[in-house]
């Protein structure tokens, strides 16, 4: 414990001393600021001898560490000294950050003025965390393992900085005063209850409604569509002998690897103004070419067909999880099979139900990208807080309080599903061996099953065949003549003299390949970290540590997007428009789905492996990497290829965070969908589902075929 | 020489509400194998836990050789531990399990591997080194993982449940081996099982827990033959208790027992309800009625070849009673007469 104590607090005052305490002009890894002497290079000691006297706080912490250090000795004291000083040395620096900010930026260099923090805070500040951390584990806490306490200590420090945070300007945003006048609660309660918000009108049939009702209207319908559409699919998947059961499983994957809008884009293909079956419609049967698509029933196709195989995913589970042998005892006590179905199943399989509707929910209510493209004059949520922030006016108190609306939304569906489903356990998969047959649906349940599912399944074939067609297509509806120009304009090479990313779209798409080829191990990092604290460790606080980390699941893109330009535009944290800013936001947007793969994989690792590498006298540290992460291959590959895929869909949150320096391939697309260029719109999206199917595909090869062989091992005892 | 002891100074530990060890004391002698045994619940793998660092006390202190460790965490602790799933790690050859401590406490590679190929050698598996865990039968992880846990050089060995996981013949087997190599290097060992036949045949001394404390301590002999509760005559051995009543004692014992009065050469501990110990094998029964024989009537017989099993009702209590072979055995629904060997039974207070 001193030892590491000892260290850090010598990392700590290097740090001050040597490296640059503010933002550097070129970013840090580019090193001008070591020659540089107007590169802002300074120390944090620089700047305290000239004149910025409040970063002694962070010093005075160090120092004294290195008194408690030199002068206690009882163990038990000493932590409680280390304890006290690093808590003083972190109060005191984040008070600095906080309070002075630009307060006097126009007046001159003497005045209470700091640019964001740079490397050298930031390593000040991990160092007194550290030592606080030891502290606390001399103390005899996370049974005296310094790398434990750490760990904590550091999770639950960057879930404090960039989820709670960011969320706190949006809370302090919507009370904000017109005019920047201070804040007050006398413009909230107006603004928060306006018709534009929860206007009833469409209802009564004049007018629109509030996008509050549309965003919640929405969201239970197409719960409850894609819930129903995904029962359908899980039934005959596992219920019936449907021969072509593969493809069926394929269809389930392809709208993960899709952008969220492009379902959209397509469909404007095919019953958009000029879409294929509109003009084919009003050409034949004489009807009028209606704008039906763009409003509540186009953004709702679209997120059926973009939820349903989430549906899927989580209902066949929950099918499969019903044991065959309680179906077999049922049909021994004389039940038909659609009694059993009835009465026995079904009430089985209702948690799982209920979490598949709510999924669907939070999904909805976040999307971004279909009502976006979709939307018309039906407003929602989540694209209105967007207009909120870019519109003409940009008024950051109305996406505060829209957000606030959001958010709420998609917390109480999120705790209803904690609360509900958390506790209660249906599944009826024991250790037992159970080699039993499941009931087949009775006729009738199997073809409205079949009915359902199948033409849904050729419809979304369909759209997925138009993703290629369209991006050949000179000018949808009008010129459909084949053409390469899309692809060309997009992603042209010029071979002189090297080869020259001429296309319009490879600045985005190289930025993307890289944000998200950084931000994915590190998201599977965090997330398996904190799978381990979480799995394998007893710790006070507990509870409300998970529930903080999950939290983030569900806080919508749109949502975080807008808490990350309040809170990162300015000291002491100042990140808008550089490439962190987008790394951070995957990291922790994405964090629960390595969470959970993690918590799932660890639980099916016996304890007691860790804790024989313990009595081994190896330390935490040693453990997870020599026991731990070779045991958990799988989960890793999983959560590395799923964040590197939402890296590269997601659009809600990062389209309010690129910059010209770095863009990424979905906001391009949208501004191109903005300008109606479909065709480049679509070739790019094409490109990109290509892109994430070879990644997924070299990934398994890389770390899959080694890890395999490793997982036929685990066969313990 | 402390070096090897394991010394517990009203330890206890609780969960929250949850009190999973009430104060306890032990003493464990250096190089002697003791064994905590008790029915599921009673606190034994807490204690187990206690010692190895796995779990922290919530009060007291714990010595091991002498030196406090109480605050320090199981990778620095002098103690190793076999478990009951084995927990061999099954990405690495049985070399690299064995030689897993040594690598991680940074000993030369050369030397590691040696010290392992030794370790292996004492369990008798030279030559299983580059196998998979998984291609080793279940007698042979366990072996395996006793030669991980003792190349380290322990003071302590901890072994949590050795034997659950095999088969029952392996298991006496398995339990001599272990035995012996304790004795061979003079190691202290904990031995935590719910079996107490295993725990008669392996220990020096046995600690028998129940509802998180002490229930008796003492060798083998002591528990069977002096048991101070009818919790410890009936959990050590098998033992019909019989309900009886103490009148009167001293260098003799009388006591009540089916209206009868009879003197037992032993001495109670004070008058009063008690319970009487009787061993199975101790019964006899016959069809007359002798001085100091009691009524019961057959409710069972099983024939089983080397012996005859009864279930006996007496108004005393049910008797199970275990009698040689005869050509003519009891049956069910006889109406018999039991006695016992004069200095056979015990008397535990109720």
């Amino acid at each position: 414990m001193t030892r590491t104590a000892a260290i850090w607090l010598f990392v700590g005052l290097a740090g001050y001393v040597f490296l640059p305490w503010y933002m550097t002009p070129h970013g840090f890894w580019s090193f001008g600021w070591v020659i540089d002497p107007q590169g802002g290079g300074e120390s944090g000691l620089y700047h305290l001898l000239s004149g910025r006297f409040w970063l002694v706080g962070p010093l005075l912490g160090i120092l004294a560490g290195f008194a408690v250090l030199g002068i206690i000795k009882p163990p038990i004291a000493r932590s409680r000294g280390f304890i006290i000083t690093a808590t003083a040395g972190l109060a005191l620096m984040i008070a600095q950050g906080l309070l002075i900010k630009n307060a006097g930026r126009a007046a001159a260099e003497v005045s209470l003025w700091q640019p964001g923090m740079g490397a050298g805070a930031f390593v000040v500040a991990l160092s007194l965390l550290f030592v606080l951390t030891s502290g606390i584990s001399g103390l005899g806490k996370g049974r005296g393992d310094a790398f434990i306490t750490s760990l904590i200590g550091l999770i639950v420090a960057l879930v404090a900085v960039f989820v709670f945070y960011p969320m706190s300007f949006i809370l302090v945003q919507a009370f904000a005063l017109k005019g920047g006048q201070g804040y007050g609660i006398s413009e909230f309660l107006p603004r928060f209850f306006d018709d534009t918000v929860w206007s009833l009108a469409c209802l009564m049939g004049s007018g629109y409604c509030g996008a509050a009702v549309n965003s919640l209207v929405l969201g239970l319908s197409t719960a409850l569509g894609t819930t129903v559409m995904g029962l359908a699919f899980a039934l005959v998947f596992t219920r019936t002998a449907f021969p072509a059961k593969p493809f069926l499983r394929i269809l389930s994957i392809l709208p993960i690897i899709t952008p969220p809008f492009v379902i959209g884009l397509v469909l404007i293909l095919l019953f958009g103004r000029s879409g294929t079956i509109t003009v084919y419609l009003s050409d034949f049967l004489g009807t009028e070419k209606t704008r039906w698509l763009y409003g509540f029933w186009g953004v709702w196709l679209a997120q059926m067909l973009s939820f349903t195989p989430i549906a899927f995913l989580v209902l066949i589970g929950v099918v499969e999880g019903v044991s065959p042998s309680i179906e077999e005892a049922s049909q021994t006590l004389d039940a038909t099979a659609w009694q059993t179905f009835h009465r026995v199943s079904l009430p089985l399989m209702r948690p799982g139900l209920a979490n598949a509707f709510l999924l669907g929910f939070i999904e909805s209510v976040a999307d971004f990208g279909n009502p976006l493209v979709l939307g018309g004059n039906f407003n929602v949520l989540s694209t209105e807080i967007y207009y909120a922030i870019v519109g003409t006016v940009a008024d950051p108190a109305k996406a505060g309080i829209l957000s606030i609306t959001l958010l709420s939304m998609t917390l109480v569906a999120f705790l209803a599903q904690r609360k509900w489903l958390g506790k209660k356990n249906y599944a009826t998969v024991t250790g037992k061996a159970d080699n039993g047959q499941n009931a087949a649906l009775n006729p009738g349940m199997k073809w409205a099953c079949y009915a359902l599912a199948l033409p849904w399944a050729a419809f979304t074939l369909v759209l997925y065949g138009l993703i290629l067609l369209g991006s050949f297509v000179k000018l949808w509806g009008y010129d459909h003549t084949l053409t390469l120009e899309h692809y060309t304009r997009a992603f042209g090479m010029v071979f002189r003299n090297g080869v020259h990313f001429v296309g319009s779209a490879w600045d985005s798409y190289f930025t993307t390949l890289t944000i998200a080829a950084i931000s994915a191990p590190l998201t599977a990092l965090v997330g398996l970290l904190t799978a381990y604290l979480l799995v394998r460790q007893k710790f006070a606080g507990k509870d409300a540590f998970e529930f903080s980390t999950m939290l983030s699941f569900a806080i919508p893109g749109t949502v975080i997007g807008v808490a990350y330009v309040m809170a990162f535009n300015f000291p002491p944290i100042e990140l808008t428009g550089t490439a962190i800013i987008l790394i951070l936001v995957f990291v922790f947007r994405n964090m629960p789905v390595g969470l959970r793969g993690g918590i799932a994989a660890m639980s099916q690792l016996d304890k007691s492996l860790d804790e024989a590498s313990i009595m081994l006298g190896a330390n935490s540290a040693t453990t997870l990497r020599r026991v731990i992460l070779p045991l958990l291959g799988p989960a890793i590959l999983a959560a590395i290829t799923y964040s590197f895929v939402r890296a590269i869909t997601s659009v809600s949150a990062v389209i309010f965070l690129v910059s010209a320096r770095h863009n990424m391939a979905t906001a391009f697309i949208v501004g191109r969908v903005e300008n109606n260029e479909y065709g480049i719109a679509i070739a790019y999206s094409a490109v990109l589902i290509v892109t994430m199917l070879v990644a997924i595909l070299l990934l398994q090869a890389l770390i899959g075929r080694r890890t395999l062989r490793r997982t036929d091992r685990v066969q313990t005892a | 020489m402390t070096k090897g002891s394991v010394k517990f100074e009203n330890v206890t530990k609780s969960y929250g509400e949850f009190v999973a060890l009430k104060p306890l004391s032990i003493d464990i002698a250096p190089g002697t194998l003791c064994t905590l045994l008790g029915p599921s619940g009673c606190g034994k793998t807490t204690t187990l836990r206690l010692i190895a660092g796995l779990e922290s006390a919530t009060a007291g202190r714990i010595l091991i050789g002498g030196q406090d460790v109480t605050h320090l965490s199981a990778t620095y602790r002098p103690v190793s531990m076999v478990f009951q799933s084995y927990a061999l790690f099954p990405h690495m050859t049985v070399l690299e399990n064995v030689a897993y401590g040594l690598s991680v406490k940074r000993v030369p590679k050369a030397e590691a591997k040696d010290r392992a190929e030794t370790g292996l050698e004492l369990v008798g598996l030279s030559g299983f080194g580059s196998r998979l865990p998984s291609e080793l039968s279940g007698g042979q992880q366990q072996r395996v993982a006793v030669a991980r846990a003792i190349v380290l050089e322990p003071e302590v060995l901890l072994l949590d449940e050795p034997l659950s996981n095999l088969d029952a013949k392996l298991r006496r087997h398995v339990r001599e081996e272990i035995r012996q190599i304790q004795q061979r290097l003079e190691l202290t060992a904990v031995y935590v099982t719910h079996d107490q036949e295993e725990a008669m045949a392996v220990s020096d001394r046995i600690i028998v827990m129940k509802n998180a404390e002490i229930a008796q301590e003492g060798t083998p002999h002591d528990l069977y033959e002096r048991p101070a509760s009818a919790f410890i005559a009936d959990f050590i051995g098998d033992a019909n208790l019989l309900d009886t009543e103490v009148i009167a004692t001293g260098d003799e014992t009388r006591i009540r027992l089916l209206g009868q009065e009879l003197t037992l050469p032993l001495t109670a501990k004070h008058t009063g309800a008690a319970k009487l110990v009787l061993r199975p094998h101790q019964v006899r029964i016959g069809s007359e009625t002798l001085p100091g024989s009691l009524p019961a009537e057959v409710t069972y017989a099983a024939y089983l070849g080397n012996q005859i099993q009864y279930t006996l009702k007496s108004e005393a209590g049910e008797i199970f009673a275990v009698a040689p072979p005869v050509a003519q055995p009891f049956r069910q629904g006889d109406n018999v007469h039991f006695s016992w060997a004069d200095n056979a039974p015990r008397i535990v207070m109720t």
